[in-house]
């Protein structure tokens, strides 16, 4: 059964089509990528799936329920790890954490330790106390990822959570991610531009590109329908364009000095 | 409850965390109690008004009320602009009770800053005469500043960005003030001005705490009481509507 999915699914700011015509399944339990360029619609494709925005046309379903006329129950349902800045920068992290712990009713009892557990986790429990104004965009990224993690949802979405990560951090998190997948069959769906991490970590991939799904598979069928060695080449034969690494970290490295400058 | 309070906290620590704010915001008042109070003094005096501190002074506490609590609805802007907004729309709680702790929240902060104009005053000269009625000014200060808290979100849950800021405050929350019959009574005014004033719900406020720290309200306690109770619950009414309905 699956647990996310989506039939024609389009959004439109205007002229822009952002999601065009979009259907795809995640089954429970599942880790599916969304894979694609700047640009492409992962964000927008998450936004309606968590409430936050309502679709021009098209269904959608997460946890049996639609997103925008059940957003209540959809809520419940799921945890999220946003792309851009969501932390309060003039609380302390300790109290982004416990104000996110509340809000998601994490029981007062375990909320002290696991707020410990996860700011360690993400080695930042010995700056707790620290206004997150003070932190560097990294940090900030590490506490963004330490509350996503903080209750125990039944989907995960979590877009480029790696964004400005150092590699370090970056296996760690997945590890934790992939343990609490296999312990808690906690379906995950996070976006990424990253090529290595979308073969390492997702059962299945969809490569979006406009807005439009141009494949989806596992990284094996995606090489095999493109008659191609690696996911980097498929993603070319499919899109006509690279996604580099290098062209991603520095592109990378502009986004976080936005948001450092936007940033208070 | 613990959702209201979290947010409710949330909105005081930022508050108390940020100092320079508050003393900024503190000069403004001042002005108006020095220049106002001290340079229409003499005329209003010649003109068988009395002492014009002792009119002036619940008329600037209450403009001290009307901005922080606005500032305070709209500040839903600014955490919508700098991403925080995103993670209580999402949280599995209703949007009324994200609503109404980010409005208390806003209103209790408006209050306490009420509360400094209200001893800035004592030092300008401002004597209140019932003084055991000072539990029922602080009621009349929280009451205004629930409402325009209120005013705030649902009208920063309209705007699309903080381009729209500058527009409210010339358009809306100027007027409020200028004509609510917080510089100036409100008897024998001409007849459009005294009609607006009516329609203004900061008039009610500033003559409900007027009433309770000197006595002899324009209108009468129970007037301010309840027009200010109507307004308060149309607004919460309204602006959790508005809320509920924001996208990001
Ligand atoms: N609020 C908005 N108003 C207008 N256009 C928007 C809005 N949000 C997104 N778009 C447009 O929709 C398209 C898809 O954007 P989206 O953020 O979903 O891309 P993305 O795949 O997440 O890209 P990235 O890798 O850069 O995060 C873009 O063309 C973008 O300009
Ligand atoms: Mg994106």
């Amino acid at each position: 059964m699956s647990i996310i999915s989506t039939e024609e699914l389009t959004k439109k700011f205007g002229e822009v089509t952002a999601v065009d015509h979009v259907s795809f399944a995640v089954e429970r339990g599942e880790i599916f990528a969304f894979l694609g360029p700047n640009g492409a619609g992962k964000s927008t494709t998450i936004k309606l799936l968590t409430t936050l925005l309502t679709p021009t046309s098209g269904r959608m379903e997460v946890a049996g329920h639609d997103p925008w006329r059940e957003s209540a129950a959809v809520r419940r349902t799921f945890g999220i790890i946003f792309q851009d800045p969501s932390l309060d920068t003039e609380l302390t992290a300790y109290e982004n954490m416990e104000l996110h712990g509340v809000l998601y009713h994490v029981p007062r009892a375990s909320r002290r330790s696991r707020i410990e557990e996860l700011l360690t986790f993400l080695e930042l429990w010995d700056r707790r106390t620290s206004l997150v104004k003070e932190f560097s965009g990294g940090m900030k990224r590490r506490l963004e990822i330490a509350r996503g993690l903080l209750h125990h949802p039944s989907i995960l979405f979590l877009d480029e959570p790696t964004l400005g990560l150092d590699p370090q951090t970056r296996n760690h998190m997945w590890s934790y991610l992939k343990d609490l997948n296999a312990r808690e069959h906690t379906t995950v769906f996070f976006t990424t531009h990253y090529m290595d991490e979308a073969e390492r970590i997702a059962q299945r991939i969809a490569v979006i590109d406009h807005g439009r799904i141009v494949a989806q598979g596992s990284p094996g069928e995606l090489k095999r329908q493109t008659n191609t060695q690696s996911l980097e080449e498929a993603f070319l034969a499919l899109t006509g364009k690279t996604i580099r690494e290098e062209g991603a970290t520095s592109l990378d490295q502009l986004r976080m000095q936005g948001r450092l400058w936007r940033g208070r | 409850m613990e959702v209201v309070y979290i947010l409710w906290l949330r909105q005081l620590k930022r508050y108390v965390r940020s100092r320079s704010r508050i003393v900024g915001s503190l000069a403004q008042p001042l002005l108006f109690l020095v220049a106002l109070g001290f340079g229409f003094g003499p005329i209003y005096a010649r003109a068988g008004g009395g002492n014009y501190i002792q009119f002036l002074a619940p008329g600037v506490i209450a403009m001290g009320i009307l901005f922080t609590a606005m500032f305070s609805g709209i500040e839903v802007l600014w955490d919508r602009q700098f991403g925080f907004l995103k993670e209580t729309l999402v949280a599995p709680v209703p949007r009324l009770q994200v609503m109404l702790g980010r409005t208390l929240g806003g209103a209790t902060v408006a209050t306490l800053q009420g509360t400094i104009v209200f001893l800035l005053t004592l030092g300008v000269g401002f004597r209140p005469t019932h003084v055991v009625q000072l539990p029922l000014a602080v009621v009349m200060m929280f009451l205004t500043a629930v409402l325009f808290t209120a005013l705030g979100t649902a009208v920063a849950a309209v705007l699309e960005d903080m381009q729209g800021f500058q527009l409210i405050m010339n358009l809306l929350v100027m007027p409020l003030f200028f004509l609510s019959g917080a510089l100036f009574p409100l008897a024998g005014l001409p007849r459009a001005i005294g009609l607006v004033a009516r329609i203004d719900p900061l008039s009610y406020g500033v003559d409900g705490i007027r009433g309770a720290l000197i006595g002899a309200p324009h209108f009468s306690l129970v007037v301010d009481v309840s027009v200010l109770g109507v307004f308060v619950a149309a607004l919460l009414a309204v602006g959790s509507y508005l809320f509920s309905r924001m996208q990001v």
